[in-house]
């Protein structure tokens, strides 16, 4: 009867947004008096689970299971939930996440909630709070199956400790062949750049930054505040960043705790994506931008001299704060 | 080879959104509908696979009349033969266990659908339709090549990408990428005439229940008044980031 949670790992260690979404689960569990089960894949142990509320962790370890599989990964939670008799699975809104959640989803024929942003309103019907429009409005979503299976959007709920006593489990589901009919053949991925999906704080360039040869700046001051790095959809366009780093409605959406946009005006469509983020702040020399309206903090004036001085002040700050 | 592309109809990403009802009904009111941005690089994606590779293209969309002027726009662009399944998309389940009997029907060798939909955000009905008729699938795909029975994809994961291969028939969830934005397809005037004489087939729904139901909606709190620091003291800023908001 658990709630059961997806603990997403990277080279056997959790990652935050499994912390995350273990909190969340926690929560869930409390409402429906009951506890919280964990799946993990090749992850070394419970590690800092209990701390977050989970009381068992079941630990999947696989050879085949190395690289993430959409299709396996999702056969082995379903075996899991079954074993486990669990009616409510929670996981992350990570690209992986989302990947095998509607396969999922079919597999044990329950309700899929995705971007959900909060506790259920109620658990009899299960009722939770989801953004819709790309962030331009809620949406309150009621699920009516057996199982049900709520996506966690990223930083809506944070890290709520509550320290339990965990068991762990080998868990060893059978996998099928026809769960590997789909191979990762090679993988690109930057070693140590912090990316968009888990960072706490990004920085975003625009149009106003005028050219690809400017981003020096803003990689400086990202790197100060340990943040990744995002653009406007007209940069990624013209080929000045990667089309990883746009943000937006039809880009990435950015939920992060800090956003700082530099040189990007603030069209609709930009901030639906990033309107989810906790703090935002403007650097723009157009006092009349949309996104003054838009920002918590903001500074009108040249990005070009602003940033260098902001990662200057910043610098001191964090020399004076270590 | 047979694609199929899954087409769904929402509001301009420059629309207001509104509700009406009690908050329970999206407010259709002056809104312009258009095809799901992260359709419309999938469907650009399956003209050239047309076009370099002799694939024939339908496109389907579940949904009333309402949506015929979205799907004559996917035949403007191209597409040889439009379904539209006759019955309002309820719910993700609902609409991918539509567009799976179509898929059957169909005997398609590769689906083409968006990553996400932008009204509803499910990013859910490409995964189930997969699911459901046992295709091979891949999201957030940002690649892909067909050669004879063999797909080479690329897809999106969480700072980077990595290259798939899986046979056919495979499901895709397309986003920016599989083309650019720069590919994308404007329907010019002969494409528009001949969109009109082209086949836009009406079928029946299945029975088929559905897993949820948005029950009521709401607009976002509207934000407080903006602070505003001088670009000579940053330091105040460093300081309100610090200590008001708490994010460093
Ligand atoms: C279907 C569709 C989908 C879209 N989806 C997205 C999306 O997902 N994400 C997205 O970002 N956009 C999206 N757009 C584009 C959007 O409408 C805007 O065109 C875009 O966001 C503008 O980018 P920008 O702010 O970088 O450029 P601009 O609008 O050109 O703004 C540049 C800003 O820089 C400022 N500036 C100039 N020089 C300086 C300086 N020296 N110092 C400080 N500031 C300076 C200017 O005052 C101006 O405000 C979409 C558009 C469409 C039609
Ligand atoms: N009513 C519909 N008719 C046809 N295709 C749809 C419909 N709804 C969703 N889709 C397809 O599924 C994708 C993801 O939608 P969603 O799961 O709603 O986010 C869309 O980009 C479309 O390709």
């Amino acid at each position: 009867m658990s709630v059961l949670v997806y603990t997403e790992s990277e080279e056997g260690k959790f990652k935050k947004t499994a912390f995350e979404v273990a909190s969340y689960a926690k929560g869930v569990a409390e409402m429906l008096g009951t506890e919280v089960t964990a799946v993990s894949f090749n992850a070394q142990s419970a590690g800092d689970l209990g701390k977050y509320g989970v009381s068992k962790v079941l630990k999947v370890n696989n050879e085949k299971l190395q690289k993430f599989n959409a299709k396996a990964y999702a056969d082995a939670i379903k075996q899991a939930a079954e074993k486990e008799g669990s009616k409510v699975i929670i996981l992350s809104q990570s690209a992986n996440a989302k990947y095998l959640a509607p396969l999922l989803a079919v597999q044990l024929e329950a309700g899929y909630a995705s971007n959900v942003v909060a506790l259920p309103e109620g658990t009899e019907p299960l009722q939770v709070k989801r953004t819709a429009f790309t962030n331009k409005a809620f949406n309150f979503t009621k699920l009516s199956t057996d199982v049900k299976i709520i996506g966690l959007s990223k930083n809506a709920f944070g890290l709520k400790e509550s320290q339990t006593e965990t068991s762990e489990e080998d868990f060893s589901p059978s996998l099928a062949e026809g769960d590997f009919n789909v191979n990762v053949v090679s993988v690109d991925k930057a070693a140590d750049k912090v990316t968009i999906a888990d960072a706490e704080i990004v920085v975003s360039g625009g149009r106003g930054m005028k050219g690809p040869e400017n981003w020096g700046m803003l990689e400086e001051l990202a790197e100060t505040l340990g943040a990744a790095t995002a653009c406007s959809k007209p940069v990624s366009d013209m080929g000045w960043r990667p089309h990883s780093e746009h943000v937006g409605q039809t880009g990435k959406p950015v939920a992060a705790n800090l956003y700082i946009a530099v040189g990007i005006s603030g069209a609709i469509q930009h901030l639906a994506g990033v309107s989810a983020s906790k703090t935002k702040v403007v650097i723009n020399n157009d006092p009349d931008a949309p996104f003054f309206k838009a920002a918590d903090y903001g500074v009108v004036g040249d990005a070009f001299e602003i940033v260098p001085k902001l990662t200057e002040k910043l610098k001191e700050f964090k020399a004076s704060n270590s | 080879m047979k694609i199929l592309v899954c087409i769904s109809h929402v509001p301009d990403t420059t629309s207001k959104i509104n509700f009406s009802e009690g908050d329970t009904k999206f407010d259709t009111a002056g809104v312009q509908f258009v095809i799901n941005p992260n359709d419309e690089f999938g469907l650009t994606r399956a003209m050239w696979f047309k076009e370099k590779q002799g694939a024939t293209v339908d496109v389907v969309n579940v949904g009333g009349t309402e949506t015929e002027p979205t799907l004559r726009k996917a035949l403007a662009i191209g597409a040889d033969t439009a379904i539209r399944v006759n019955t309002p998309a309820t719910d993700g389940v609902y609409v991918a266990k539509q567009i799976a009997k179509v898929a059957k029907d169909g005997d398609y060798d590769l689906i083409i659908a968006g990553r996400e939909s932008i009204d509803y955000n499910g990013g859910m009905v490409p995964g189930m339709v997969a699911g459901l008729i046992g295709a091979n699938f891949v999201n957030t795909c940002i690649g892909l090549e067909v050669e004879g029975n063999e797909a080479t994809a690329v897809r999106e994961i969480d700072g980077g990408k990595e290259t798939l291969k899986a046979s056919l028939p495979l499901v895709v969830g397309a986003q920016k990428g599989i083309v650019q934005e720069s590919d994308l397809k404007i329907p010019n005037m002969r494409g528009i005439m001949q969109a009109r004489k082209k086949p836009l087939n009406v079928v029946e729904p299945v029975e088929a229940g559905t897993h949820s139901e948005a029950v009521k909606f709401e607009k976002p709190q509207p934000k407080g008044d903006i602070k505003l620091v001088d670009a000579d003291n940053l330091d105040e800023l460093v300081n309100l980031l610090h200590n008001e908001a708490k994010v460093i």
